[in-house]
């Protein structure tokens, strides 16, 4: 076994549906490794000692050891493995911004392509779900009540690290379905919602329990969940769900949404199966999606899918300074999705029966550098122009619903709105009173989101311990 | 799921429903809405808080059937259940002694209207109801109003019942004869609380509507219920659903109010169609 092994340079390729095709259906877009591909890319592994890519995982995975167990086809114990750190491998292989994480740091990526990682976590995940879910591990319960508000990654991670320690556990959650973003924002073709929904089943099976249509600040403040509700702590992991507008003239009109409402009506209430599904959407010819992130990428995908015949991203600054992930952006032009780069509008045009049909844009050149690094764009005077659109998506970011604040006397908040809490262990400035993910950090990722949660379950352990 | 316990047939085509929701019951307050979904594939539709019985954990939904889903919502009979059902959302009226307060009521708006009238008495105001319906038999609760109010006045815009007139018409009839009045609470169909808003404004009555625009989430999270109140966006959800109906661009809402129009009409008629099916091959839409 002495013999040096012969590294392949590049990853083994994951099979995808046609781009001509994936563009009209709504089916998920990377196929997934099959076992031989799965097993092989495990091979590429160097099995590196000082294990250089766990420190690019948000949650540490011990991923030479899940890697080493899926080389030798033993995905059980492979998905133990991830489990003991991560809660969800099947959204993370799918969703996580590996280039920037974990296959960063891979020794391999120095010379050929890094390890695929993600796709090996997820062919593991994907296993467990087709084979049956793994027995979980949990203690007899200890009589003490978790409540967590909101059931986004972080609130479930959280409540699944506390219900395995024998806390009594309900979620609450505003919407019917649980599972935040991953359910209502990021689109089935690149998360099946039924994943997720695979992932909730199995926190049910711990004996959480979810209440649905819950919103915490109406039906309930967190001072009564902890006094009237009794319970004996909470997490509140309410995330980024407050969509930002340009505030330009004309943004009310008929044709303008928030990314927010355009991915909640096709995800959420499954707009693209109307009429068989009750909510419309409407989408005209020309969709302009303003932004550059995965959220931008992920609308103006769906408007092709939705039969938009242009799906334009505008974006002020150019292609490098995209906030998208690679794989995203490529896989948008490959599905036709089109580009204008530095280029912002001023006002949005209607018609006498206030539906929208055009933008009035400037044209921006990139300056100096600005905090975050990247060159600022900057207008350039008298360049403006029209572009012809009849639909437009703003996402350019969101930020904390304020519900929860504005009803928790004493919860401190920074000036954006986002709960102060201490990254170490979630605690905010109310006893007992935790907080992570999307809520703290303002709009992140689904991994450090899970990781929040499980620090915050650390924490409440130890709190309510100690109470 | 939430289990029904008793349906009325107010008016053709107006129904109430006292729904079981014992959370909701608990907190809720007049002026506030609720969001529920008749079945699985079903859209959230909005409806106010008509009445609440914290004991029993029931609310009370009066709708009036215009599309799909209310129509839907309407077949439902008591021991039914409707999938989903949450709140209490938006922001409770501002109840307060104002002294003398009017009450406007029109069409299926006197539900809405009735817990406000009640909660303004309670507090010590002198309050005149005054409430409007197309013709006599879209005319209900009635009894309920009187009640509620220190004084009624009904008209009916043909003249089938007491009088002939619209609420505005009464309205006028009121401010001239009484003189000091501080507030006017008004809520119906938008054409009519716009009508309410113009008048009142002569008379430099301040006046609170209460807004029906398309909603998602009724949370604050997706913003298809942005209105313009006083130049500014606000979120009808979170922000309302009460505004001062002097600042409200009543134009704006009239027209995001019908983006869905094509869609709402073909989701009535393919709902319509399956209807006349099941009556006529007698399988009851097996
Ligand atoms: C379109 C889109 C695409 C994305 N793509 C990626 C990606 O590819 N990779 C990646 O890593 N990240 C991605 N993200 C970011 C990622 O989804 C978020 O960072 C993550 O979901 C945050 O998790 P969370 O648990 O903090 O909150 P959320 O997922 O936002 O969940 C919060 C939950 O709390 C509920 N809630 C809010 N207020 C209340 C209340 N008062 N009472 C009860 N419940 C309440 C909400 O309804 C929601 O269900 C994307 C985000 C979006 C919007
Ligand atoms: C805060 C709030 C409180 C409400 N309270 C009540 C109530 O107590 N009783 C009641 O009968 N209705 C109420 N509504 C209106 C109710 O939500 C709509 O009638 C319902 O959503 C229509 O659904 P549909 O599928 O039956 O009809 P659709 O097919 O969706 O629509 C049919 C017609 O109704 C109009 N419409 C659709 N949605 C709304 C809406 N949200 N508001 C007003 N008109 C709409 C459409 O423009 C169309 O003309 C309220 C709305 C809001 C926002
Ligand atoms: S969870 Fe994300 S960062 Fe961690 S190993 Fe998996 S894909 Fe990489
Ligand atoms: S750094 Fe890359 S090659 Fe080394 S152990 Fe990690 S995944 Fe394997
Ligand atoms: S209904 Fe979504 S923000 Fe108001």
């Amino acid at each position: 076994m002495a013999e040096k092994k012969k590294i392949a340079p590049n990853k083994n390729q994951m099979p995808a549906q046609d781009p001509v095709e994936r563009a009209g259906n709504f089916n998920e877009v990377a196929l997934g490794y099959s076992e031989g591909a799965a097993v092989a890319e495990a091979n590429r592994c160097l099995q590196c000692k000082n294990e250089p890519c766990r420190q690019g995982c948000p949650v540490e995975i011990d991923i030479p050891a899940f890697i080493k167990l899926a080389a030798r086809r033993d995905f059980k114990d492979a998905i133990a493995k991830l489990k003991e750190k991560n809660a969800m491998p099947g959204v993370c292989g799918r969703v996580c911004p590996q280039e920037n994480q974990c296959e960063k740091y891979c020794t391999l990526g120095k010379k050929y392509e890094p390890v695929a990682i993600g796709r090996i976590e997820r062919y593991c995940a994907d296993w467990e779900l087709a084979n049956g879910a793994l027995p979980q591990k949990t203690c007899s319960p200890n009589g003490k009540k978790v409540a967590i508000v909101g059931s986004g990654p972080a609130g479930l991670t959280c409540a699944a690290d506390l219900a395995k320690q024998g806390y009594q556990v309900t979620i609450f959650e505003a919407l019917h379905i649980p599972g935040g973003v991953l359910m209502y924002g990021i689109p089935e073709f690149r998360l099946p919602k039924a994943v997720v929904q695979a992932e909730v089943q199995n926190l049910k099976k711990l004996g959480v329990e979810i209440q649905v249509n819950a919103v915490v600040g109406k039906f309930a403040t967190v001072d009564e969940l902890m006094g009237e509700h009794g319970f004996d702590a909470i997490f509140i992991g309410t995330g980024a769900g407050l969509p930002h507008f340009m505030r330009i003239p004309g943004e009310n009109a008929c044709g303008v949404y928030s990314a927010n409402e355009f991915l909640t009506r096709t995800n959420l209430m499954k707009a693209y199966l109307f009429p068989d599904y009750d909510t419309p959407l409407r989408i005209g010819r020309k969709v302009a999606v303003l932004g550059g992130g995965n959220v931008a990428m992920d609308a103006a995908r769906t408007a092709l899918r939705l039969g938009a015949e242009e799906s334009w991203v505008v974006y002020r600054r150019s292609k490098n300074e995209l906030p998208a992930r690679h794989e995203e952006v490529e896989h948008a032009e490959e599905e036709g999705v089109r580009f204008k780069f530095l280029t912002s509008p001023t006002r949005i045009l209607y018609n006498d029966d206030y539906w929208v049909t055009g933008m009035e844009c400037l044209q921006y050149e990139l300056g100096e550098p600005d905090e975050s690094g990247r060159r600022r764009p900057v207008p350039i005077k008298g360049s403006e122009f029209t572009i012809d659109v009849d639909t437009v998506v703003v996402a350019i970011g969101q930020g904390p619903n304020p519900l929860v604040p504005r009803t928790t006397k004493g919860l401190a908040c920074n000036r954006k709105g986002n709960i102060t809490a201490d990254l170490e262990t979630g605690a905010t400035s109310l006893p007992g009173i935790f907080a992570g993910g999307d809520v703290v950090t303002g709009a992140a990722t689904v991994i450090l989101a899970m990781g929040a949660g499980r620090t915050a379950a650390r924490a409440i352990d130890a709190y309510l311990k100690g109470v | 799921m939430y289990k029904i316990l008793k349906k009325e047939i107010l008016a053709p085509s107006i129904k109430l429903l006292e729904i079981e929701a014992p959370l909701v019951a608990r907190k809720a307050l007049a002026g506030q809405f609720i969001i529920l979904r008749v079945q699985d594939k079903g859209e959230r539709i909005p409806l106010t808080i008509a009445d609440f019985d914290r004991e029993k954990g029931v609310i009370t939904c009066v709708f009036q059937e215009v599309g799909k889903t209310t129509r839907e919502l309407g077949t439902l009979d008591e021991g039914d259940c409707v999938r989903d059902f949450v709140g209490p959302l938006g922001n409770p009226t501002h109840i307060d002694n104002y002294d003398r307060v009017v009450c406007v009521g029109g069409g299926v708006g006197v539900a809405p209207v009735y817990p406000i009238a009640r909660a303004m008495k309670e507090a010590g105001n002198e309050v005149i109801g005054i409430m409007g319906a197309r013709t006599a038999e879209l005319v209900f609760w009635e009894d309920k109003m009187r009640a509620a109010c220190s004084e009624l006045r009904v008209t009916t815009d043909d003249g089938s019942y007491i009088r002939q007139g619209f609420v505005t018409d009464v309205l006028r009839e009121v401010i001239e004869e009484k003189g000091d009045i501080a507030l006017c609470v008004a809520i119906g169909p938008p054409p009519m609380m716009r009508a309410v808003a113009n008048l009142t404004r002569k008379y430099n009555l301040k006046t609170v509507v209460s807004l029906n625009s398309l909603m998602v989430d009724g949370t604050g999270m997706c913003g298809c219920c942005r209105v313009t109140v006083g130049g500014e966006t606000k979120f009808t959800c979170v922000d309302g659903p009460e505004f001062d109906g002097h600042l409200v661009d009543f134009d704006e809402m009239a027209r995001r109010a019908v983006i869905y129009k094509p869609q709402e009409q073909k989701a009535l008629d393919i709902y319509t169609e399956k209807g006349a099916q099941k009556c006529q091959c007698g399988c009851g839409g097996e």
